[in-house]
């Protein structure tokens, strides 16, 4: 329990380090350790399989695509730097107060009632579930995978001459 | 059957939460499109940490699993498709500051 409070903390302030950097390769970096906090979580939580795919995914596909548009981008100049950092401080720096104020409201208006959920006896082999239950998911999936790739591929084309 | 785990879920519930508003916030407060992206991304993250922490504790597990999985699949999607539109945005405009987006010409 304290591993996974520890573990809740850093996750938290991985997120906060990956809005409040300055530079924008430092907060795909951080995006990416929130992911590999996550994915730990998820893994103490007994289901190795998300966690496997929040750990192949959002840590190494996404700060790929990150990084790549990134550098498919120009980065901003030193002068222009300079001036964003000094407006960036006064637009961040109620951050951390509003997380601690949310939070401390949260646990002190959620912490009183203890919940207690019914919990059946539930198809608990999660092959069974996504293949026989949640077909429509797979289906779905599928759909959106197939637009995903028609939309790169058409907002990466390049135009003709007469366009 | 009941079990306790509905004070766990709290916990979880309660760092969820914070972490949406960080996602908010980040989403609400930054002039630039990559930044927003990632705010869009610790949101999903919220809702994945969620999603894992109600299957925990209401005993639904493989359920919860077969959600993330194609939560992350959408997240993945979503964010490919994004970030080419934050290339072509940056095509026209030449750059990637929010506020220099006055016109929506073509």
């Amino acid at each position: 329990m304290i591993l996974t409070l520890i573990l809740l903390v850093l996750l938290i302030l991985a997120a906060v380090w990956a809005v409040m950097t300055r530079s924008l390769m430092l907060s795909a970096i951080a995006l990416a350790l929130t992911s590999v906090i996550l994915s730990i979580i998820i893994f103490t939580l007994d289901s190795p399989l998300a966690a496997v795919f929040e750990l192949s995914v959002c840590a190494g596909l996404i700060t790929v695509v990150f990084i790549s548009t990134m550098s498919l981008t120009k980065p901003i100049t030193r002068t222009e730097l300079k001036k964003q950092t000094k407006n960036r401080i006064k637009r961040y720096w109620y951050l951390p107060v509003l997380l601690v104020l949310t939070g401390l409201g949260c646990w002190l208006s959620f912490a009183k009632p203890e919940l207690k959920f019914l919990a059946p006896a539930a198809e608990n082999d999660v092959r069974n579930v996504m293949w026989k239950i949640r077909q429509t998911d797979i289906l779905g999936q599928i759909v959106i995978i197939l637009t995903g790739v028609f939309g790169v591929v058409v907002l990466f084309k390049e135009r003709s001459k007469n366009d | 059957m009941i079990n306790n785990n509905g004070g766990l879920f709290l916990i979880f519930s309660i760092f969820a939460i914070v972490l949406g508003v960080c996602g908010f916030y980040c989403i609400m407060v930054t002039r630039n499109f990559i930044r927003s992206l990632i705010g869009l991304e610790i949101l999903t993250k919220a809702v994945t940490l969620l999603i894992i922490a109600a299957g925990y504790a209401s005993n639904r597990i493989a359920l919860a699993q077969s959600m993330v999985i194609t939560l992350i699949v959408i997240e993945a999607v979503v964010i490919s498709v994004a970030a080419g539109i934050v290339f072509g945005i940056f095509k026209q405009i030449g750059s990637l500051n929010i506020t220099k987006l006055r016109n929506l010409k073509g």
